[in-house]
């Protein structure tokens, strides 16, 4: 079946000018991501997996190779993409349902026409009643959910996650992992969920990217082959296990290959478990 | 202008979600939370605690002053102070309501300009570094000193005293709100640009909410400082004013009465603190 390319990111690299000299972000990294799939990257941290999301939002620019988001060049944020950070980052003086609004607030649209969506949308990620809590009142799970439902209030195609559940606890994190495929099936949004957990990352997605530590280039490509939906329980079969491994092993051979050529440092891999 | 230097920022940095803030020298600066908690009342065990307090203060002075009979020019009995305040009243209350009138004016040109200034200022770092000297040199210079310099130029009206207000006010207020503005999240500039914000729409939506602890800061101790400048400016510019009662009072020995135009000063301070701080809590105080 043929699909549209909806992401399509072609060799590019990212230069900051830092305190201490060039830092090369990422460089050469490709990836292509068909209309409605769901595409995770998992690489070690500081790997540049979230230059790489802050480039296809707009952001800020690559400094070499090309992006394109439907069809067209990336050069400023769009409406079609809406990112989730890796903190729920919700802005502290607004009450839940403030929060939500304020990204059609943002792009002058008319709230009303809005609203029965995001109820909704508050009620799928079971947050009814808290409209009027401010973050601070909220658990993190809660608040990361309020982002989720604010990501998808104005509708956008394609959903950019960058570590959205890092910083919360394991079986909060596996809840909102089961979430999110939920929303995904529903939804049929584009999915690019970045993280550094290799499980997370075989359990969520269709196809995982794997980086190499900063510079971050593309390592390797799986495509993920376990049955949708989801079954319960499938982190603790063998086929998940195999997949999980195969892609660890590929990472440390990578480790190995760097050492060999005396080019690695050991901090740039303390992520990976 | 300074859209550009959002740019440049998520440009040039690597996104590591940290909120930044630089630290710059700023007079008077401290916590919002302990500033209104000052104020805040917790239960009746507090309140009893409080009036506990005064009534022992106030009861042992009343009462040394009886037994070893000290003149009133020396220390008034409270119920002395009492007595001569209300007695002085009808002839105070125009001086009140002048220093008042002065407080408010020179208080609402100064917190503006200096509001203005700081939110204009932000927008070229540059131009803010230089600047900052300048503000710190007018904060910890007395503006009661330039008093008769206003009053050679402008007269011995209200006028120079509201300059005097203001010059005492903008300054404070300046300061703490460019180290409110200086709170630069970057992660919330990220997340409204996302969406496609606007320079003016990243100011108003994103860095003006985050400045408003700081600017409330700066608006109570600007409060303050008016306060004192206003009192000082009418013991320097005499004719008016309840500091130009206390000079007169104090010129007589007239020292109930003199007690009794500080309790009036006094109060006037204690309500801008109650006043501002309560507009703080009610608009200002968010928490992270």
């Amino acid at each position: 079946m043929f699909m549209k390319q909806i992401i399509d990111i072609k060799n590019v690299g990212k230069i900051y000018e830092g305190e201490k000299g060039l830092v090369n972000a990422i460089e050469n990294f490709s990836m292509q991501v068909e209309e409605g799939d769901f595409v995770a990257i998992v690489g070690p941290s500081g790997c540049g997996k979230t230059t790489l999301l802050w480039g296809l939002t707009g952001l800020h620019n690559f400094t070499s190779g090309k992006a394109y988001v439907l069809e067209e060049e990336i050069t400023k944020p769009r409406r079609e993409v809406g990112i989730i950070f890796q903190q729920s980052n919700l802005l502290p003086w607004r009450t839940l349902i403030e929060n939500i609004y304020f990204p059609l607030e943002i792009m002058k649209e008319n709230i009303n026409n809005y609203k029965d969506r995001i109820d909704e949308l508050i009620e799928g990620v079971d947050l009814t009643g808290f409209n009027d809590s401010f973050p601070r009142e909220l658990s993190g799970g809660m608040q990361q959910r309020a982002s989720i439902v604010r990501a998808l209030s104005y509708d956008p195609k394609i959903l950019l996650m960058d570590e959205p559940f890092g910083a919360l606890d394991a079986y909060t994190r596996d809840e909102m992992d089961t979430l999110l495929l939920e929303i995904w099936s529903k939804t049929k949004k584009t999915i690019v969920f970045v993280t550094h957990r290799i499980e997370e990352a075989v359990y969520l997605a269709n196809k995982v990217y794997v980086m190499t530590a900063r510079p971050g280039t593309n390592l390797a490509l799986y495509n993920i082959n376990l049955p949708r939906p989801r079954p319960e329980g499938i982190t603790m079969e063998m086929a998940f296990f195999d997949i999980v491994a195969d892609i660890k092993k590929t990472i440390v051979k990578d480790v190995q290959a760097k050492k060999e050529a005396g080019k690695y440092r050991s901090q740039e891999y303390s992520t990976i478990a | 202008m300074g859209s550009k230097d959002y740019d440049k920022e998520l440009q040039d940095k690597i996104p590591d979600f940290k909120e930044k803030e630089e630290e710059i020298p700023s007079a008077g600066s401290f916590d919002i939370s302990s500033a209104t908690s000052a104020v805040t009342i917790h239960g009746w065990k507090q309140i009893l605690g409080i009036i506990s307090v005064a009534v022992i203060v106030i009861g042992s002075w009343e009462l040394l002053v009886r037994i070893f009979n000290v003149p009133t020019f020396v220390l008034p009995s409270p119920s002395a102070i009492i007595r001569a305040l209300i007695l002085s009243l009808p002839n105070i209350y125009t001086d009140f309501l002048f220093t008042l009138a002065e407080l408010v004016s020179g208080y609402v040109i100064g917190a503006s300009i200096g509001l203005i200034l700081a939110a204009l200022l932000i927008q070229v770092p540059f131009l803010e570094k230089i600047i900052t000297p300048y503000i710190l040199l007018l904060i910890t210079t007395p503006t009661i000193a330039l008093v008769p310099l206003l009053m050679l130029r402008f007269g011995f009206n209200i006028g120079p005293r509201i300059m005097a207000v203001a010059l005492a006010v903008g300054p404070m207020v300046m300061i703490n709100s460019v180290t409110g503005f200086r709170r630069t999240d970057l992660a919330k500039v990220a997340l409204a640009k996302s969406y496609g914000a606007s320079t003016s729409q990243i100011f108003l939506k994103i860095r003006f909410p985050l400045a408003l602890p700081m600017i409330n800061v700066g608006l109570l101790v600007g409060g303050i400082f008016g306060l004192i400048t206003a009192v000082g400016s009418d013991m320097v510019g005499g004719k008016m004013g309840l500091g130009n009662k206390l000079s007169y009072y104090g010129s007589l020995a007239r020292m109930d009465a003199f007690f009794g135009v500080i309790i009036l000063v006094a109060a006037t301070g204690i309500s801008i603190w109650i006043l501002i701080s309560w507009i703080g809590r009610k608009w200002a105080s968010w928490k992270e």
